[in-house]
């Protein structure tokens, strides 16, 4: 996760002596991306679609509404040709981690 | 990336000794300066994809060099609709410049003859050695040409086609249709469970079929499968056959092509009659590509790469990364393009972490959707999640998940394209 406020203490702690709290923090944020690199092959690299596209993007999408559809698509409330089908492969916090991801990308 | 985050990386990556990593990549050819490297090698949805987000992943700093030996990729998801009539090679074809300008990939065209995995060096066709840190082997498949009697020669002198490595074959395979008088039977023979893309041999039955239908209606279509039914989309496919295609596509299991007769045309079995047709599309057993078998990654059958599904690293040479076609697959992973841009993603995420220290993910996530063209419009999807399972180190589809279409639509084949739209340039732009 890109959370700002925790960058300037990576920081200071890799010029001081640890860098462990701060490398976990970074392994996370790589994690998330690829995590949410899964949605790329259809919805376009960093949730930016292709131009024409008939998918929406997802970059810069409010994470509320990203978990709502995806809990809508698994429950069975939004019908799909497919998304009903991938989004039953993932859990509530994964739905998150990708919700957060986008929301968080430039549009 | 803003210039605060690259600074960042910077900063940490020297506290974590990046710096000194970079020292392993001193350069015999002189190619390319020595940094932190990856080197891929092969560019297709694995390859490319890995080296853009090794690109991505890392902020830009580590070093990728792609050895590639064509100049544009050309799709083989969507071939089949060049074959049918419905697209162009053009369709198809993405230059692989993209990678150079939005990533600082650094394109080589060339081929890789050797790698030596204890120096950790490839040695290009051309002469050139290039040192790396880490190696992305992304070779594709190789056709057993060997395993069907009489086929290498019918193949080299363009009689019988295998248009599976989508390229000039494909373009010659559609010219053999249209070359065919009305009333002539085009038969596709289908090799044994595991090959490239599951459900292609049958999509390309549909668009074979829907082009006869269309300009020669009373020609036939014959599959001719090694395998006992049809191995994707099983009972939509059938359905196709019988409902749009009456009369003209026949389905025949458990045909495995033993020997091919050019001069006849005709197709031999290890247990039924032989086959005559007017155009003859063989698809033999396929394996690792040569690079990935020449450097003793095969170990799987001598056939495959077993691969360690947590980084997809290979099980018999460290720091070789191996993806797409090539690898061992896990418990229902198709060899798919889907998939190979998926599992490009998850090595280059394992990648770029064991190059700064980090932990690798523990769990690794991949998705695959496979869309099939029935005619020029219609579509069937079949799709599937993938979670890695720790306790038995290996990657299984996630209960309740995937599925396949009601039936072909064209609301579906609007998302196929764009699905194909989209993926070249996830992969390549």
């Amino acid at each position: 996760m890109r959370t700002r406020s925790l960058r300037p203490m990576w920081v200071a702690l890799c010029l001081t002596t640890t860098c462990v709290p701060a490398l976990a923090q970074d392994a996370r944020t790589l994690q998330q991306h690829a995590l949410a690199a899964n949605c790329a092959n259809c919805h376009g690299t960093g949730g930016r679609a292709v131009d024409g596209a008939t998918v929406p993007g997802l970059a810069g999408m409010p994470a509320v509404y990203i978990i709502e559809q995806m809990k809508a698509f698994k429950a069975g409330g939004r019908p799909a040709t497919v998304m009903h089908q991938l989004a039953k492969g993932f859990n509530d916090t994964q739905i998150e981690t990708i919700a957060a991801y986008f929301a968080a990308q430039k549009k | 990336m803003t210039a605060m985050q690259r600074r960042e990386w910077l900063l940490g990556a020297g506290a974590l000794g990046l710096t000194a990593l970079s020292g392993c990549a001193s350069t015999a050819g002189g190619m390319v300066p020595a940094r932190t490297r990856v080197l891929v090698v092969g560019g297709g949805y694995a390859g490319a994809t890995a080296a853009k987000y090794v690109r991505l992943f890392s902020d830009q700093k580590v070093e990728v060099v792609l050895v590639e030996p064509n100049d544009a990729f050309v799709s083989c998801p969507i071939s089949n609709l060049v074959i049918g009539g419905h697209k162009t090679i053009a369709d198809i074809t993405t230059r692989y410049d993209g990678l150079a300008r939005n990533h600082g990939v650094r394109v080589v065209k060339d081929m890789v003859a050797s790698i030596d995995p204890a120096k950790k060096v490839a040695v290009l066709a051309s002469g050139p050695t290039i040192a790396y840190d880490k190696l992305i082997l992304s070779p594709g498949i190789d056709l057993m040409f060997d395993s069907v009697a009489g086929l290498r020669a019918a193949q080299a002198d363009g009689r019988i086609l295998q248009a599976w490595k989508a390229g000039p074959e494909t373009v010659a395979l559609r010219r053999q249709l249209e070359a065919m008088p009305d009333g002539g039977t085009y038969a596709i023979a289908i090799p044994e469970a595991p090959y490239r893309c599951p459900p292609g041999p049958y999509e390309r039955a549909c668009q074979v079929a829907s082009y006869f239908k269309a300009a020669k209606p009373r020609s036939k279509v014959l599959i001719l499968d090694a395998n006992a039914d049809v191995t994707s989309k099983g009972p939509l496919f059938k359905k196709v056959w019988a409902e749009q295609y009456p009369g003209m596509v026949e389905y025949r299991g458990q045909h495995k092509a033993a020997s091919v007769d050019a001069r006849t045309s005709t197709v031999k079995f290890e247990v039924h009659d032989d086959v005559r047709a007017d155009v003859l599309n063989v698809l033999p057993p396929m394996r690792a590509g040569a690079i990935a078998v020449q450097t003793g990654l095969a170990n799987s059958n001598a056939r495959w790469c077993n691969v360690n599904y947590l980084n997809f690293e290979s099980t018999a040479a460290k720091d070789i990364h191996v993806l797409g076609d090539s690898i061992q697959v896990a418990p229902a992973m198709p060899k798919s393009g889907h998939m190979a841009n998926g599992q490009g993603k998850v090595a280059a995420a394992a990648v770029v972490a064991e190059l700064a220290g980090w932990e690798v993910n523990p769990a690794p996530m991949l998705t695959n959707t496979c869309y099939s063209f029935v005619d020029g419009k219609n579509v069937i999807h079949v799709a599937s999640v993938h979670e890695y399972v720790a306790a038995e180190k290996t990657f299984k589809a996630v209960a309740g998940s995937g599925g396949v279409s009601a039936g072909p639509t064209e609301v579906e084949g609007n998302y196929a394209w764009n699905w194909a739209r989209t993926i070249w340039a996830d992969t390549l732009s």
